[in-house]
Order: structure tokens, then C-alpha cells, then sequence
């Protein structure tokens, strides 16, 4: 099952509607989608506006690929539970986000490795095709670690980054 | 520090700030730790830590945010926490802002999801973070925030 999510947010209409046609072109049955609330409704993949935090997680875990806006709560959801995730980022200037932060984290986040990435509507059809070749990646650990988690440690019980 | 063992107030909005949040785990191990985020379906995340639910907003609503401000105080007036840490996005910034007036330590950890310039949100809450932090090294700066990693 392919998942395709917008997330908590606003809905993005512009990247449904891409899926939608590749479903419908390459007879595609096996793709879910979760639009938002009041957006563009598909017409040859089954749909729901929102899921429960619970639901969510659910539908994750079953999903084989994730495709969805490059949201951190679903980058990192796809990247806890090992799926590959292919994104395309939401534009604040066509109304679909309230700022233009999602081309960098896009960027930023393929670069990291894991994440892949379609920044407009054509090469978001060329990736779909691809969407089978994708590797399924190992999960990454379920918390942080390292220094940013030594450093906040240090803060709460001494007050300062470094351990006295 | 008055109490034995710090209690930490960890609040952010539902998504990306929420899962972002939840990764700090290790950070608050031997706290009191109380969560506070947007949505009751979220509860199971919190595992055996407190939990509570905020009214969240965001900036294309005055009136919601005026409610998310309340419910923020009034969560800030019950709990009253040594630290309150958040990821945003505007239930954090309140917290910060009241949380910091109202004499408790606070930390702003910048989302991930802002790799070329600072949340607005958390350029604002800067301002009232004792602990400013941001994922990325290149947005670090003198007199603003420092970076010391991700929550990846």
C-alpha cells in the first residue's frame, strides 16, 4: 500500500492531483490518501481528510512507501518506521503554507540521505514511476541522542550546556 | 534548584513539533515530566509521563491564538515547572514568553523544518530563551541562537 499524507495541515491540492493521474494512468490500486480538511478530492484513489494520531501511526506502519509534502511530522514518522518517502514541498507563495521553509528542508533533508524529493509537479510524475525502486531504509532510533540530548540534560539539572 | 528532581514542562503543537518533541526523551529522563500539546490522540505518546491538552492556533487566526495563549497560562499557573522546553510552534512561543515572566527556565529548540532561517515563532521566543537552540550549525550565531545538533 502506497500512503499519501498532507499531514495535520492545510491540504495540497497540487501534489493530489499528480498522484491522482498516476494512479488513474498506471491503473494503480493500492494507493491511500489523506487530504485535509476541504481538499481537492481524488478521483481514482480512496481518501480520507484526517486521521487520528493513533489512526496515523497505524496506516504508517502498513504503508510500503510514503508520499507526502515535505512536512517534518511526516519525514521523520517515514523515517522511524523505515519506509522510503518521496516529497514534494509545499509553495507559500501558491497558498499552500503559511512560509516558503519547505524547499530548504526539502533540500536540506535530501541531502541527509533517506529523503527523496520532487520540487514540482512533473518530476513528481517521473519519481512516481520510480516509486518501486525505492529501498526501504533501516528505521532510525526512536529517540535523539548524542549532544543536543547531553546539552538540554545539562541545562535542566545544572543550568548550563556543560556538566560542571 | 527547591525540588529534588527538576520538573519539566515539554509543549509543542501536534505534527512535526509534537514528533520532534517526543525525540528529546533521554534529555528528561529522572524529571517530573509533564507533555502538553493539541490533541488527545496523542496521549499514548507521552507513555508514562504526565499529559496534558492545550488549545493550539496558529498566526491566520487572533482569536484562536488568544485562546492558545490562555490555555497556556492556565496550563503555566497549574504545573508551574523548573524548565519549560518547546519546539514550537505557537503553544511554545506563549510558553516561553509567560513561562519566562512567570520566573521559570525555558529552552527553545528550533524546528528541523527551518534549515534557511529561524521560525517565526522561534525568532520570537529567542528573546525569552535561556537555552536558544537551533538543528542547524550555519543558523547559529553570537547573540542568538547555538546549535548542538538534531534530533535525528
Amino acid at each position: 500500500m502506497i500512503l499519501v499524507t498532507v499531514g495535520t495541515d492545510k491540504p495540497f491540492d497540487r501534489m493530489m492531483k499528480v498522484v491522482d493521474r498516476w494512479a488513474a494512468e498506471r491503473g494503480r490500486k493500492d494507493v491511500f490518501a489523506q487530504i485535509g480538511e476541504g481538499g481537492w478530492e481524488p478521483q481514482h484513489m480512496p481518501f480520507v481528510n484526517f486521521f487520528e494520531p493513533v489512526e496515523f501511526k497505524q496506516r504508517f506502519a502498513a504503508a510500503n512507501l510514503i508520499i507526502g509534502h515535505a512536512g517534518m511530522g511526516t519525514i521523520l514518522s517515514a523515517l522511524l518506521h523505515g519506509k522510503p518517502i518521496l516529497v514534494m514541498p509545499k509553495l507559500a507563495r501558491l497558498g499552500e503554507h503559511r512560509n516558503e521553509h519547505q524547499t530548504a528542508t526539502a533540500k536540506r533533508m535530501m541531502e541527509l540521505g533517506n529523503v527523496n524529493v520532487a520540487f514540482d509537479e512533473v518530476e513528481m510524475f517521473a519519481k512516481l514511476d520510480l516509486l518501486d525502486s525505492l529501498q526501504a531504509k533501516a528505521p532510525i532510533h526512536p529517540h535523539a541522542s548524542g549532544s543536543l540530548v547531553e546539552g538540554i540534560r545539562n541545562f535542566i539539572w545544572h543550568g548550563k550546556e556543560t556538566p560542571s | 534548584m527547591s525540588r529534588t528532581k527538576p520538573k519539566v514542562l515539554a509543549i509543542a503543537s501536534g505534527g512535526g513539533h509534537w514528533v520532534q518533541l517526543l525525540r528529546l526523551r533521554p534529555a528528561f529522563e529522572g524529571c517530573e515530566l509533564v507533555f502538553a500539546t493539541a490533541k488527545e490522540g496523542y496521549r499514548a505518546d507521552a507513555g508514562d509521563a504526565e499529559f496534558r491538552v492545550i488549545f493550539d492556533a496558529n498566526r491566520s487566526s487572533k482569536i484562536g491564538l488568544l485562546k492558545c495563549a490562555w490555555s497556556v497560562f492556565k496550563l503555566l499557573r497549574t504545573e508551574r515547572p523548573d524548565v519549560v522546553i518547546s519546539t514550537g510552534a505557537a503553544p511554545g512561543f506563549f510558553a516561553l514568553k509567560m513561562g519566562k515572566m512567570m520566573g521559570f527556565r525555558t529552552i527553545w529548540l528550533d524546528s528541523i523544518a527551518n534549515a534557511e532561517e529561524l521560525s517565526m515563532s522561534g525568532a520570537q521566543a529567542g528573546a525569552s530563551a535561556d537555552l536558544w537552540l537551533t538543528q542547524w550549525p550555519h543558523l547559529a550565531r553570537e547573540g542568538g541562537p547555538t546549535c548542538m545538533g538534531n534530533v535525528l
